[in-house]
């Protein structure tokens, strides 16, 4: 809780007193809702203490580890190949784009780069398990606000992106595609356009959603003006993606950093939003979704030809030294520091998951919205449960 | 009760109603729950719903009260345990009372009374109290929220629902629902009677708001704050299992049933179809097989109406309950109070 949180505790506090002075014997008692660990809004085991008086809450905290599984310190006796078979189950959603930036941080220290094309196809897959994650957002978005719909289209359009993925990697959740210095392999035949005609479907749902739920004039009054976090806030928290650039914050990895990906060869625009409340998260992300349609497509268009995978010995020992890499996940962002001591495996690995840093707002933001809300705000912050407690 | 050419005793006459409520309320309910609930959702969201019990999966509601009957019923510990057991049973037997004024047809109702419409209404809103309680016996926060939510907005969406039916009675100059489907079938716009009067052309904003009134009165979406199941977790429902769940569930669509019965008299004609009344004079004329063809009339115009009804609870999002109240109690409560002082000064002037 920060001081910035204390001017409306003290408002609420001061119309208490008010209240009690006009009737002390009618004088109410709070009560502590525990949202979770089992609760269909939080899906997983996130746990939210809320302190209620009515349907007001006065204070709100989450409660998150319960279904820590240790990531950080498995890695420590895994050899560099065999942790992107851990890590791909951090943000179950959206596995592919876990592997990149280890990865990425082990090429770091062994100095050596992907080939142009094993570059590209990266980038695609990443970009395809960015709307695979976000779609499921947009339809869940429904579920939480009580309508059913959404949620059965997107998983109708997220099936044909899923399908694409399990075609170039084998893996329909957990890929495990991604190679120091390279893939594992190419793209199989026909997959470029197929590819094409899902991004077309993509765009087709993107559209249905505005439609269906963000031009409805309920899905607006529950989230306009509700759970603003400004630019300030956002900052001082650590929020990134989707959930910063609601609030304005212009920060994007994919375009603000050099990396040996190929974010920097096609040309996107990225979404921000004034406003920094539900509605506005819940929009950035919907734009974001097409952005990556948008993306993927003008990779297919200028597939460089060769090889993807770059000459790494057959016994992966990456030399001594520290590496930190962090992309853009479809979360916000995500980062690994790798140490490593010249072994077969890394010494040590810190992840930074997006949603760990997006939920520790919540008790500023729930402070004095209503039950409705919590569930509102929680949705568009949008976590998983993987990214949180890993 | 039935105009049959044999006389049949008191008892026997009760034996029919009794079973001929079950009929009226039950059947409705399963017809709804197959048609929109299993299958015009699922076609809605690119699924097929259920397809193995029975052909396209027409059993499947037999299956699914077979698996609640087979159920413990569970009270939860700390619940008050004869209370608790009682809510689903208020619930239901509303419903049924409800039922008992709808006519059927020229002979075909349970009871006729004078004052129909107001016993609707007053009988409408005893599962109010069946909820409330059901919220506070579980024991369980969740409950007790969907409770109270249920209590604000069933009360608050008692009054425009009567405010609704107010024009209509206005209109026809009496409170029995007999004699507002003959006010209806008998009347002549502009001097055409071809299709009857109902009250659905004069009564355009009654019907709205009667509409949305019963939509939030069945606490269905968008009005299902009460229930809320990704937040609230099913509200005052959260601790019912088996068959004490199942006549919940039952409630509430037989419940969608009996009030589109309801709308589709007020406003819709009721049991006579347009372009068929054949230029009866009043409720002596009909012949006797109305007494057979009313009931269907009524069924196809309540599915008309629960159809729009499921309709829209497939397709909308929830409000929040102060949004809810707001609306209720800023929109819709004026507009139908502008509705009633309209039909007033024209039925005056006219």
């Amino acid at each position: 809780m920060t001081v910035l949180s204390d001017r409306q505790q003290l408002s609420y506090i001061a119309a208490q007193a008010a209240d009690a002075r006009l009737n002390v014997e009618l004088e109410t008692e709070g009560m502590t809702l525990n949202i979770g660990p089992q609760h269909p809004a939080t899906h997983g085991t996130l746990r939210i203490i809320a302190h209620l008086d009515g349907e007001q809450v006065v204070w709100a905290e989450p409660s998150c580890g319960y279904m820590h599984r240790g990531y950080e310190k498995l890695t420590e006796v895994r050899t560099f190949p065999q942790v992107t078979t851990l890590i791909n189950r951090i943000d179950w959603l959206g596995s592919f784009a876990n592997e990149v930036p280890f990865i990425l941080a082990a090429e770091k220290l062994m100095e050596i780069e992907a080939p142009p094309r094993a570059q590209y196809i990266r980038t695609i897959l990443f970009e395809l398990s960015r709307i695979a994650n976000v779609s499921l957002f947009l339809g869940d978005l429904g579920v939480q606000m009580g309508a059913i719909t959404p949620v059965f289209l997107a998983f109708r359009d997220r099936e044909y992106v899923l399908n694409l993925i399990e075609g170039a990697t084998g893996g329909r959740f957990h890929p495990n595609f991604d190679r120091i210095g390279g893939l594992k392999d190419d793209l199989p035949k026909g997959w470029i356009d197929e590819t094409r005609q899902v991004m077309r479907k993509l765009r087709g749902f993107c559209d249905e959603i505005e439609d269906l739920l963000f031009g409805n004039e309920i899905f607006q009054s529950r989230m306009r003006g509700i759970g603003v976090i400004p630019a300030d806030v956002a900052k001082s928290f650590g929020l990134s993606g989707a959930n910063a650039r609601a609030s304005g914050i212009d920060w994007d990895l994919r375009r603000d950093q050099v990396l040996p990906m190929a974010w920097d060869k096609v040309d996107f625009k990225v979404w921000t939003h004034p406003d920094g409340d539900c509605f506005a998260r819940c929009w950035i992300r919907l734009q974001e979704t097409r952005e990556a349609t948008k993306i993927v497509d003008q990779l297919l268009d200028d597939l460089p030809p060769g090889p993807v995978m770059a000459k790494v010995p057959r016994i992966i020992k990456v030399p001594a030294g520290e590496a930190w890499v962090a992309t853009e996940n479809p979360l916000g962002e995500m980062g690994y520091y790798v140490v490593s001591k010249g072994d077969l495996g890394p010494f040590r690995v810190k992840i930074r998951s997006a949603s760990f840093n997006n939920i520790s707002v919540v008790p500023w933001v729930l402070k004095g919205v209503y039950v409705p809300d919590i569930i509102t705000i929680l949705a568009s912050l949008y976590f998983i449960l993987g990214d949180i407690d890993r | 009760m039935l105009g049959l050419a044999i006389e049949i005793p008191y008892w026997g006459q009760s034996l029919l109603r009794v079973l001929g409520g079950i009929v009226a309320v039950l059947l409705p309910a399963g017809t709804i729950v197959y048609l929109f609930l299993f299958k015009m959702m699922s076609f809605m969201q690119s699924r097929l719903g259920p397809m193995e019990a029975g052909p396209y999966g027409s059993m499947q509601l037999f299956a699914e009260v077979g698996k609640w009957l087979q159920k413990e019923d569970i009270a939860p510990e700390a619940a008050d345990v004869r209370i608790f057991k009682m809510a689903p049973i208020i619930v239901l037997v509303s419903t049924f009372l409800l039922v008992a004024v709808v006519p059927f047809g020229p002979d075909a109702y349970f009871t006729n009374f004078e004052v129909g419409v107001f016993y609707a209404l007053a009988v409408g809103s005893v599962s109010v109290i069946g909820i409330l309680i059901a919220g506070w016996a579980s024991a369980n926060k969740y409950s007790l929220l969907g409770g109270l939510r249920a209590a604000g907005q069933l009360i608050a969406y008692e009054l425009p629902m009567v405010l609704a039916v107010v024009g209509v009675v206005i209109q026809a100059g009496t409170m029995n629902l007999q004699g507002i489907v003959v006010a209806q079938n008998t009347g002549e716009i502009f001097g055409f009677a071809g299709i009857g009067f109902p009250f659905v052309i004069t009564q355009f904003v009654g019907f709205i708001i009667f509409m949305i009134a019963v939509q939030a009165e069945l606490t269905q979406a968008p009005f299902d704050m009460p229930i809320a199941e990704s937040e609230l977790v099913s509200g005052y429902m959260t601790e019912y299992s088996g068959f004490r769940f199942l006549m919940f569930f039952i409630g509430e669509f037989a419940t969608a049933g009996v009030f589109a019965f309801i709308a589709s008299v007020l406003f819709l004609g009721g049991w006579g179809i347009p372009f068929a009344w054949f230029g009866w004079e009043g409720l002596a004329d009909v012949p006797n097989w109305m007494n057979v063809a009313g009931p269907l009339i009524m069924f196809a115009k309540m599915l008309l109406l629960t159809f729009i009804i499921m309709w829209v609870r497939f397709s909308y999002p929830r409000f929040r309950e102060d949004q809810l109240q707001t609306f209720a109690w800023k929109i819709l409560i004026p507009v139908s109070l502008l509705n009633i002082a309209v039909t007033a000064i024209i039925k005056v002037a006219v």
